[in-house]
């Protein structure tokens, strides 16, 4: 965020503050979420990430900016989509801040914007769901190929060693393995799918008394 | 003991070893499994990351099914296990998000009240079997087999389920009962990069090769996993490790119900072994050994 579009100290601007919402809404779910209050900004989390190497934003500077009030900058940040999901800070924690599940939101809040990173990761998430709509069911060899169609064909040669090799000991199961149930299934995704579209703002009375700036709106 | 099996799946194509020797193995200490009927997939981190009610709804699904058992639900996968037990515990801990969750689940005739337990069939293994039971069944003890414990991330995190989060001692307890010997293993709860082999892939080449190293210092004749993913990361990049940082890797990557089920006299078939890419020489002598304990 530039300085020139922070008007008023203590007073965000729309963008921020439809951030701020989205975020703190997806907060209020995480069971004792709301612990985020309590950071003491000790950096337990960045010395347990062991990616934190590879991160713009570290997990520590992550919550001091969503504290500051910039979410915008941690959704265009690398470090969303580097995160492994090993949990390491979030056990660690001494104030026991659920810090994976935090960066999960905030990768639900980049999605829903669109916002990408340069490297396409998020091609693999897509690629996932087509196979989870598609037979219920992962397979693996579908997610890679889907997931190369995307995000550069080239890509798709380093991994055909390795392919072979798995074919070999009867390890790549080509067939799709489709569940019974696949129309109850996709029913089920539909309308949780519609569930999860529109902001909820049923946590409205929560995010008020939230962190920080008092003024979301 | 009865439990209704939740295979994932991963181990019905890239990981059948896993899922052979789990099934073989809890079946001879006298477990009874039950596959879970036309389970759907549970969604995994990545759904788990992105899409907070459809993951929810879709794991959902596989409790709600498994509720109706009444027994406890064993999965053997890492993500699997995470993902069910936290969906479990959002599931409970918001009224809010049940009631959408159910809404969801009434389109296919269902309902989640809440009442399902996962558990880890290491769990199971130590806490319900116990090792002093397994120590019966024994037939071929695992003598002078090294073997580096690979706990992965995430069996014992994000929440403390049945053991230690920093330093858990299952695997441990469980192996040294069939006589093998653990070597010291810093790198039991360290991240093996996960799906970031598909995107950021230097970066988990890295922690893999890291995991590797530390085993091949302490003398490790091979690795014991609980997790499919970290199972793949760590055998099948063997190769492209050895070319990028001059390592000379070549460290056999058991699952530990195939370790465990060597010891308990079961065939190569049964177990899987023959799936793996690399084979541990010191554990093919112990499986072609004579049965030195008689069965109880």
């Amino acid at each position: 965020m530039k300085i020139e579009n922070i008007y008023i100290p203590g007073k965000l601007i729309k963008k921020e503050a439809d951030l701020r919402t989205a975020f703190l809404n997806s907060v209020h779910f995480i069971p004792e979420g709301d612990k985020i209050k309590t950071c003491l900004q000790c950096g337990t989390c960045t010395g347990s990430c062991p990616l934190a190497y590879l991160m713009d934003i570290t997990p520590r500077e992550l919550i001091a900016l969503y504290r500051a009030g910039d979410i915008d900058s941690i959704i265009k940040s690398r470090t969303i989509w580097v995160c492994a999901s090993c949990y390491a800070c979030q056990t660690r924690c001494p104030a026991s801040i659920k810090v994976t599940d935090i960066i999960y939101s905030l990768k639900r809040i980049a999605m829903n914007r669109k916002v990408y990173p340069k490297i396409p990761v998020h091609y693999l998430s897509d690629s996932f769901i087509k196979s989870i709509k598609a037979f219920g069911k992962l397979n693996e060899p579908r997610l890679m190929v889907y997931f190369f169609l995307k995000s550069g064909f080239w890509k798709a040669f380093s991994f055909l060693p390795l392919g072979f090799k798995m074919a070999i000991k009867g390890r790549l199961e080509i067939k799709a393995d489709k569940i019974k149930d696949i129309k109850g299934l996709r029913k089920i995704i539909n309308k949780a799918q519609k569930l999860d579209m529109p902001l909820q703002v049923a946590a409205q009375s929560y995010i008020k008394e939230a962190v920080g700036y008092k003024a979301v709106g | 003991m009865k439990y209704t099996y939740y295979p994932g799946c991963s181990l019905h194509s890239a990981h059948k070893g896993y899922d052979y020797s789990c099934r073989t193995v809890l079946t001879k200490l006298g477990c009874e499994l039950t596959e879970l009927n036309d389970w759907n997939c549970c969604g995994a981190t990545i759904y788990m990351s992105i899409k907070k009610i459809t993951s929810l709804a879709i794991a959902a699904r596989n409790l709600a099914l498994a509720e109706k058992q009444g027994l406890d639900i064993v999965t053997p996968c890492s993500s699997c296990f995470t993902i069910l037990n936290k969906a479990h515990k959002y599931l409970t801990n918001s009224q809010e998000l049940l009631d959408s969750v159910n809404e969801c689940l009434a389109e296919d005739g269902l309902e989640y009240n809440c009442t399902a337990r996962v558990r880890h069939p290491l769990d199971v293994l130590v806490n319900d079997v116990g090792v002093e039971i397994i120590k019966l069944y024994l037939q071929k003890p695992l003598n002078d087999l090294k073997i580096a414990n690979y706990y992965g991330c995430q069996i014992v995190r994000p929440d403390k389920e049945f053991d230690d989060r920093e330093n858990p001692t299952s695997m441990e307890n469980l192996f040294e009962s069939v006589g093998a010997e653990n070597v010291y293993f810093p790198c039991k709860l360290r991240c093996c990069g996960g799906m970031l082999m598909t995107t950021y892939k230097n970066a988990a080449l890295n922690l893999s090769n890291e995991i590797l190293e530390r085993a091949e210092e302490n003398n490790a004749d091979c690795i014991a996993t609980t997790c499919p993913l970290c199972q793949m990361n760590l055998e099948a990049y063997q190769n492209k490790m050895n070319k990028i940082y001059n390592t000379k890797h070549k460290m056999p990557i058991l699952f530990f119900t195939q370790i465990l089920g060597v010891a308990l006299g079961l065939s190569e078939k049964e177990l899987g072994i023959d799936k793996n890419f690399y084979s541990c020489e010191k554990l093919n002598n112990i499986y072609n050994s004579s049965i030195t304990e008689k069965l109880v």
